[in-house]
């Protein structure tokens, strides 16, 4: 038994070791003061100075969180009318609309951005706006799966009993059915900027030329050689998605920690 | 009789292909406390959905003061819905639930507030505004869901099972609040329930329903007395249902005994449906009476006993009296000529209705 954990402990120590310690030398890095790779030579945030001074990688920062807002915020929407035609669908449909859903979750990236860069090309000129429309595409199905499931907690009566009682539609809608399904809708939200930052496949091949996020532009940078203040410009990027993922994963948390307590209140008494 | 409010005009409506409502049509009064009665899956909440415009039914029409309201929505009908799970917006708390209908017609704060009062009063819970439907216990909850219905000032207030989830103390006690308010309110009050005793009690008429068909409509002593069916006499309390040939008028066999009674026009030596309410099988301890029997069994109910008698003429009867007779003894059986209720055998459909809810349920009653 007492093995057995020290076992699974060390499996763990492992697998997060694989996992991190990679990000972790990239962070350690970006601080160091020296172009080496391997000699530590005091620690110095002049690389997230250069950053700074750098117009190439601001401008790909500010096109980065435009990116991710808008794409985000046009998917959230487009994305609740969705999760709500789908949720009222009879059980066969329900199952082939949810089905092709997540079909572009699971798609390879470079399939969806070669089919992607195939439309555009034929209908409009690739730079901020196709990219855009890139996003918004694959952000979709992500805020439809957070909706989802608020739809299925929320009780249908709630909305039918405000018919009930003289509301139109809209009014319903807005009342009652959107209170009940924001945390999904924020999530959804946070998701998608989550997703619009850290893509990089989709945005390389819809971008055109011109147009730069972080990860396009490093991945540029990469090419003619390791600059440090790349090492600083993805340590800033991890830790935004990071803070974000957070972000997302915090009300389900709380509710599931609120629920355990109540739980373990009835039990005792 | 007051003037005619809702009717139902041959109502048909299916859910993927079973069918749900067969040819439904009724009216209700004004100021009437009509009730849907009848087993569970039966289409009462699907008939009391097409009155609310929740449905539309498939075919048929439904009228309202005279206008034609089969495609109104719900929001423009001047009725209100008590939900079978009460539906209780849980986001907000117990005075903005309730004011919700008034803010949408647009009434001002002060008389909004003073409704809330009213309202509240007149559902016993004085002072919840500010709680929360969440902290609220079942009961409570549904008085809420009362109160948010009734300060619109429906013409027509529907209940879905309203009093399902309580307690029977507070079920029974909730029967006579809700009566008491139908007498403050004069409205017409449309209510669905599966407890035969709590429509019995509450109506003014009883809708009794199986399978999507109207079975009988009544006042509960009709209903009671005269089931107009082998389905209605065994839905609605216990009874004993026999099966008989109608010699003539007046004159019933039953197992080969002749018994008077006072029912007409069933033909000569027609089959028919006996019901003998367990109340009305008189013992004596003599072992005088039209037959005899042997006691079987016998259970105390409180007020009453209540046993089983094998009669010498193949019968079970299942018996209800305040006289206790010990098991084994031989009694005397009579019925009332008045207490034997014939009803025709169920012809085509309605034999279909019934010998299916039986082998379903698989209760039968006496052989
Ligand atoms: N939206 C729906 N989709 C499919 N079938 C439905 C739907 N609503 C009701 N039904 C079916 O219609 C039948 C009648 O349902 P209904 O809710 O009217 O019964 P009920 O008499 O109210 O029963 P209960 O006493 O259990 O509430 C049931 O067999 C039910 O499964
Ligand atoms: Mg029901």
């Amino acid at each position: 038994m007492k093995s057995r954990g020290i076992l699974g402990k060390i499996y763990i120590f492992l697998v997060m070791l694989f996992l991190y310690s990679p990000i972790a030398v990239l962070v350690v890095l970006s601080f160091n003061n020296s172009r080496s790779r391997v000699v530590w030579g005091g620690f110095t945030t002049k690389w997230y100075r250069v950053l700074i001074e750098s117009k190439s990688i601001m401008e790909a920062l500010g096109t980065t969180f435009i990116l991710a807002i808008l794409s985000a915020l046009f998917a959230s929407i487009l994305g609740l009318f969705g999760a709500i035609g789908i949720y009222s669908m009879r059980r066969r449909n329900y199952r082939i609309m949810l089905f092709c859903t997540n079909i572009p979750l699971l798609n390879a990236d470079i399939v969806t951005g070669i089919a992607l860069l195939l439309w555009f090309v034929r209908f409009l000129p690739l730079g901020f706006s196709s990219v855009l429309l890139a996003h918004i595409t694959f952000n979709i199905p992500y805020v439809i799966l957070c909706i989802l499931p608020k739809l299925k907690e929320m009780d249908v009566h709630q909305y039918e009993a405000a018919l009930d009682l003289g509301a139109g539609e809209a009014y319903a809608f807005v009342h009652i059915l959107i209170p009940h399904i924001l945390p999904g809708v924020l999530s959804g939200f946070l998701m998608a900027v989550t997703m619009s930052m850290d893509d990089f496949v989709i945005t390389y091949f819809t971008r055109g030329a011109g147009v730069n996020t972080l990860s396009t532009l490093i991945y540029g940078e990469l090419r003619k050689g390791i600059k440090p203040e790349m090492y600083a410009l993805s340590t800033i990027l991890f830790f935004v998605v990071l803070i974000l993922l957070i972000l997302v994963n915090l009300p389900y948390e709380r509710m599931f920690s609120k629920r355990t307590i109540k739980k373990k209140v009835n039990i005792e008494k | 009789m007051e003037k005619e409010l809702i009717r139902f005009e041959n109502i048909s409506k299916s859910f993927d292909s079973t069918d749900v409502l067969k040819d439904l049509t009724l009216s209700i009064h004004e100021n009437e406390f009509v009730t849907l009665l009848g087993p569970s899956g039966c289409g009462k909440t699907t008939t009391l959905r097409i009155l609310g415009g929740f449905e539309m039914p498939d075919s048929g029409r439904v009228f309202f003061d005279g206008m034609d309201i089969t495609s109104l929505p719900p929001n423009k009908r001047q009725l209100n819905t008590v939900f079978q799970k009460y539906a209780l917006f849980t986001h907000m708390n117990v005075a903005e639930n309730i004011a919700f209908g008034l803010k949408i017609k647009g009434q001002d704060k002060s008389m909004i507030r003073e409704k809330i009062a009213y309202s509240l009063k007149l559902v016993g819970l004085e002072g919840y505004e500010k709680r929360s439907p969440s902290s609220l216990s079942g009961g409570q909850q549904q008085r809420i869901a009362i109160a948010r219905a009734i300060v619109n000032e429906p013409k027509v207030l529907l209940l879905d099972e309203p009093l399902g989830a309580l307690d029977l103390k507070l079920r029974q006690d909730m029967q006579y609040e809700l009566i008491r308010l139908k007498e403050e309110l004069g409205i017409t009050f449309v209510y669905v329930t599966h407890d035969q005793e709590e429509a019995l009690t509450m109506s003014d008429t009883v809708v009794v329903m199986n399978q999507g068909r109207i079975q009988q409509i009544g006042s509960p002593e009709d209903i009671y007395n005269e089931p107009q069916n082998a389905f209605v006499a065994d839905f609605i309390g216990e009874s004993n249902l026999l099966d008989g040939i109608m010699v003539r008028d007046c004159l019933v066999n039953i197992g080969g005994l002749d018994f008077p009674c006072v029912d007409t026009g069933f033909g000569t030596d027609n089959p028919v449906d006996v019901v003998i309410r367990p109340e009305d099988v008189e013992l004596s301890s003599s072992g005088e009476g039209q037959t005899k029997g042997r006691v079987i069994s016998i259970v105390f109910k409180g007020v009453h006993w209540e046993m089983h008698v094998e009669s010498d003429i193949g019968i079970t009867f299942l018996v209800k009296t305040t006289d206790h007779f010990p098991v084994g003894s031989t009694v005397g059986i009579s019925v009332d000529p008045y207490n034997i209720q014939i009803m025709h055998k169920p012809v085509s459909e309605d034999a279909q209705v019934y010998g299916q809810d039986e082998s379903s349920e698989g209760e039968g009653y006496e052989p």
